[in-house]
């Protein structure tokens, strides 16, 4: 077959159709920025239950607490960045709503990087001396066979499903970060059995021939089994430089987290249309991009 | 006299901690106090520091914190995430850091409070706590000095590593350990009693040895020469100011208080 032949285009709908009850979900971005969140909505809506989520957690994390579709949770931190503390986060942690494991962030890559390499654990210093290792007593610690060291051995962590949100995707499964920080989205897709972006704008395959977009494409299309044009699919997380986090409306989700989640899904998730319940196309392309 | 906000001393006193690094150090400021500190300590004496714009760029110059106003960050290099985590396994790296609570051991958490598996209090996650603690430099600033920050015992959740022999294989201190400063609103604390115990280094002017020990839930060292915190230099105040224009720091500790307490 050619490779002209190959069409991985789909829509976010099917995409979540892929998804089975207790798989294990590796999410792409950072905190608030650049999580696929379209799908995470299409997850919200959908029957799915008992997952468990990886993920350098925002409000992908809290959302999906907040519609009970966790069964644990893979995480070294939970925060929306411009807001630090993740109230839904907070509040079903705190309610012992799921399993955690918690793990150091650099951990977290090096379990992914094990899984990408298809090894049983990656070494590391970090965790020695914490209650990561009291907490999580399967991370075993290793002596070194070269010298009197101990390394925690940090266990793969293998993915069933990543899912990514990007700029541009071509229909082979290509794509393109425009944000300059590509994150760790690579080591999910290279982690999981199978991944699936969402993107801006679905383009030609000739638009990558760019020597300044392929500095910035990390994830092999050979990982990408499904892509979704998703215009503003990221909101109310960023997609730098093209829009910034939606700290309003961050603001009012992270209200709604002891109660009027039912409300915050009628409104936003349950809803027709999305980018204009957020206020339309003109308002999320000029949210600005965060300052720190 | 100079006068002088705690805020603008607990900076100055942060930007000493730098004062014996490396001529390029990788310094990582979390929090309004620290990022200043380490602003201030490039703008003075350590021009080599290495330091992010806080999104993704090394920044030639310190970046002022709060609105922009159309101030661009003069970039010189790239520190996404991903390098961030191979500097840190380097080592040549500083974290200054806000943990909420610390123990006798320098152990820090910024996890959760009660009990881990509903815990009372959810906080953030231990984040990178536990590689920066075994490879890096670490300092820390507590805006309140009390009790609920440093704990008797040990922190709750044990998110950033210390200098808890029993909690290491054989008891050995990974080699990166390296514990520095604690910057309060109350004094200076470092790291050099016997054992690594945690020693008072300076009092901020007007401050007690008891008062600290009355507020600190574990036994501090109190040296002989116990000195009081260095003031800033107006030279010093200039720059906090440029790097802070809008005035930020005036928020940091309730109604602004004096540096020397009247």
């Amino acid at each position: 077959m050619s490779s002209f032949e190959i069409n991985k285009c789909m829509t976010p709908e099917k995409i979540v159709s892929q998804i089975e009850d207790g798989m294990t979900i590796g999410i792409g971005g950072w905190g608030a920025r650049r999580k696929p969140m379209h799908l995470i909505r299409e997850i919200v809506k959908s029957d799915l239950k008992d997952l468990t989520i990886v993920s350098y957690g925002g409000c992908d994390v809290g959302m999906l607490a907040s519609a009970k579709k966790i069964k644990k949770l893979i995480f070294g931190f939970v925060s929306l960045d411009v807001i630090p503390l993740e109230a839904h986060f907070r509040r079903a942690r705190s309610a012992g709503e799921f399993e955690v494991m918690e793990v150091d962030e650099g951990m977290f890559q090096l379990g992914l990087k094990a899984a990408a390499a298809r090894l049983d654990f990656l070494p590391c210093v970090a965790g020695l001396g914490t209650d990561v290792l009291t907490h999580n007593p399967e991370i075993k610690v290793i002596q070194s066979p070269y010298s009197s060291d101990n390394y925690v051995a940090m266990p793969a962590i293998k993915l069933d499903v990543a899912l990514c949100h990007v700029t541009e995707a071509d229909k082979l499964g290509n794509s393109f970060i425009s944000g300059p920080d590509v994150f760790f989205d690579e080591w999910f897709c290279r982690a999981a059995d199978v991944s699936y972006l969402t993107a801006e704008k679905i383009v030609p395959t000739s638009s990558f021939n760019d020597d300044y977009k392929i500095m910035r494409m990390p994830i092999e299309r050979s990982l990408v089994a499904g892509v979704s044009e998703v215009p503003f699919g990221a909101h109310p997380t960023s997609n730098g430089p093209d829009y910034g986090i939606d700290v309003d409306h961050l603001k009012l989700y992270s209200s709604r987290a002891k109660e009027g989640w039912s409300q915050y899904v009628e409104e936003f998730i349950n809803c027709e249309d999305y980018i204009g319940s957020v206020g339309g196309v003109e308002k999320i392309s000029q949210l600005p991009l965060p300052v720190f | 006299m100079t006068e002088f906000s705690l805020a603008e001393l607990c900076i100055t006193a942060g930007s000493d901690i730098f004062r014996d690094e490396t001529p390029e150090v990788f310094a990582t400021v979390i929090g309004l106090v620290p990022r200043l500190a380490g602003s201030l300590a490039k703008k003075t004496f350590l021009p080599g520091l290495m330091m992010s714009d806080g999104e993704y760029y090394f920044a030639h110059e310190p970046v002022p914190v709060g609105p922009r106003n159309g101030y661009m960050p003069l970039k010189e290099g790239a520190i996404g995430y991903e390098r961030v985590f191979d500097l840190i396994a380097k080592g040549n790296r500083h974290a200054f850091v806000g943990p909420v609570q610390v123990d006798q051991y320098g152990q820090m958490n910024l996890s959760c409070i009660g009990d881990y598996s509903s815990p009372k209090v959810t906080m953030l996650g231990v984040r990178g706590l536990p590689g920066n603690t075994v490879n890096n430099r670490t300092s820390m600033f507590f805006q309140s000095h009390n009790k609920r920050a440093f704990v008797p015992g040990e922190v709750d959740m044990v998110s950033g590593a210390g200098y808890n022999s029993a909690r290491y294989p054989n008891g050995i201190f990974p080699k990166g350990l390296d514990h520095r400063r604690i910057i309060t609103n109350l004094c200076v604390l470092d790291f050099e009693g016997e054992n690594k115990a945690i020693r008072v280094r300076s009092l901020h002017p007007g401050v007690t040895f008891d008062e600290v020990q009355d507020n600190t839930g574990f036994e501090l060292i109190r040296p002989k020469d116990l000195s009081e915190t260095v003031a800033p230099t107006e030279i010093e105040l200039a720059i906090i100011d440029s790097l802070d224009p809008n005035n930020l720091r005036k928020n940091i500790f309730k109604d602004n208080p004096n540096g020397r307490r009247l």
